[in-house]
């Protein structure tokens, strides 16, 4: 029970984090910018409106949008985000963890390539090629908490364990927490990575596999990108903010702060860097998981 | 949670990295700025902070590493009209590859260096010696005599670390003195790029190799 209110908390609050991040760049940019709650909105207008679908797609195309959103709440059942236990736990749980992000992201391109449409594919491809270096990266830090924490099981990894892992070995933990930084803006398409505000086709990455849904379809992308964007957020917030002796309300509450935190710096980043070239993104990654390495390094003793 | 010295300490060694990584000087001459703040820093976090040996110690530092040496490339940069990229010989992916290399070589050796006092962070050893391993390999691949200047004061910036391990028993004047010698070699450098500039109308140091008339 007390696993399943920060999960519930966790997955009310996702569709947040986009908000406060677009608000932060716009008054980083001296604009009003729009409300905090629009994702909110948006998902409610979408979610009353008609289905359409092009004449060309398939089953593929019905079925993505659900696999998308299952694979980043299933993940998220693996996250501690109490900060001591997840819900489901279990030796070398971070490979589900990982391949659930996997499959999501499988079927988005998936019916990205199924719409026929040229600019899709073109999203898909490169949207592939992130994933593809963000998941050794990902391993990599798992791999060094695991090392630094014993642990093997993602409630173990981020759970109490980080805590006292601090003192011990906190220069490692600096290293591994700007890794999943790092990660976080490509996982959640944002910052130097992908431009959520794009218009131009030919320059987005996630957004424009998302061009061909429509209605409810389109609300479960949208819910489920924002749902990854929470999950490596909250991965963040439990290594960089571990519970200590906090009761259950006042680490709910800690989650909550510490998300919001985090896609306000989402927003700061945004705001400070221009996007990176798509040749410079493989860099971006192989950085990100040398930060890993690094910590791992400063493991041996 | 992590001690001060630490936090500097990784701090100096991400530095290490955006200087392999990077592709534009003026920021390399930065981040080599940066790391002159946080080795300006660390006499004050380790041992005895307000002791007159480390104050003057960490104002020397600062004032030489963090304002006069960056400011002198900068100048340099300017006058000479430098074109901003790097071109190293080896690409940024392969130099971070052979940094994290240098990392690890360095952890190897730490474990046979343990700091004398055992109050010093044992990342000190490490962080000094991946420094100079990072200076070198810029002194190396990189191509542009400013840039390799830009080594050359990585290299020193390691050896300062290392100095530090025993800043308790070597007397202040040699570590100045140490400091006054780097003043006079970036600045010779700083000319010698000035004069490479105007008799070869280039800085690739790879065509100094090349005999003229």
């Amino acid at each position: 029970m007390t696993a399943l209110l920060p999960l519930a908390l966790l997955l009310l609050l996702a569709p947040l984090l986009p908000g406060v991040a677009a608000r932060t760049v716009a008054l980083a940019t001296g604009r009003r910018g729009a409300p905090v709650l629009q994702l909110y909105r948006d998902l409610r207008r979408l979610w009353g409106k008609d289905l359409v679908y092009g004449a060309v797609t398939t089953g593929v195309f019905r079925v993505a949008p659900v696999v998308w959103v299952f694979g980043a709440v299933a993940a998220a059942a693996f996250v501690p985000l109490d900060g001591r236990s997840a819900l489901a736990r279990f030796p070398g749980d971070f490979l589900l963890f990982a391949g659930l992000l996997a499959l999501g992201r499988f079927a988005l391109t998936l019916a990205a390539l199924d719409t026929g449409s040229s600019f899709e594919g073109m999203g898909a491809s490169r949207e592939l090629l992130i994933g593809g270096l963000a998941e050794p990266v990902l391993f990599l830090g798992f791999l060094t908490l695991s090392l630094a924490t014993g642990g093997s099981s993602l409630s173990e990894l981020f759970g109490t364990g980080v805590g006292d892992a601090w003192p011990r070995v906190g220069a490692t933990l600096v290293m591994v927490a700007l890794s999943l930084a790092m990660l976080l803006l490509a996982e959640a398409s944002r910052g130097p990575i992908d431009d959520p505000a794009t218009h131009l086709e030919l320059t987005m990455i996630h957004e424009v596999m998302a061009l061909d849904h429509s209605g409810p379809d389109l609300a479960l992308l949208l819910y489920g990108g924002a749902l990854r964007f929470a999950l490596f957020g909250a991965l963040l917030v439990q290594l960089v903010w571990p519970r200590g002796a906090m009761g259950d309300l006042a680490a709910a509450g800690r989650l909550a702060a510490g998300l919001v935190a985090v896609a306000a710096l989402v927003g700061a980043v945004e705001s400070s860097m221009a996007r990176l070239r798509m040749i410079r993104i493989p860099q971006y990654l192989v950085s990100a998981g040398v930060l890993a390495s690094l910590g791992a390094l400063l493991l041996l003793r | 949670m992590i001690p001060l010295s630490e936090a500097v300490l990784v701090l100096v060694l991400l530095v290490n990295f955006a200087v392999l990584a990077a592709s534009r000087l003026t920021f390399t001459i930065r981040a080599t700025a940066i790391q002159g703040v946080l080795l300006g820093i660390l006499p004050l976090t380790i041992g005895d902070p307000w002791s007159g040996k480390s104050l003057l110690l960490s104002g020397g530092t600062l004032a030489l590493k963090a304002i006069v040496l960056p400011n002198v490339l900068l100048w340099a940069m300017r006058e000479a009209a430098v074109r901003r990229e790097v071109e190293p010989s080896l690409g940024p992916i392969a130099s971070v590859g052979a940094g994290v290399l240098s990392v690890g070589l360095a952890q190897a050796l730490s474990r046979n260096l343990p700091p004398l006092d055992a109050a010093l962070p044992r990342l000190l050893v490490t962080a000094s010696i991946a420094t100079v391993l990072s200076g070198f390999i810029v002194l190396m691949t990189r191509r542009k005599a400013m840039t390799q200047v830009v080594g050359y004061l990585m290299l020193e910036n390691g050896v300062y670390l290392f100095g530090l391990i025993l800043a308790g028993r070597v007397p202040l004047l040699v570590e100045l003195g140490v400091l006054l010698d780097l003043l006079v070699g970036v600045f010779i450098m700083g000319l010698v790029v000035f004069h490479m500039n105007r008799e070869l109308e280039s800085l690739d140091s790879a065509r100094l190799s090349e005999l003229r008339d």
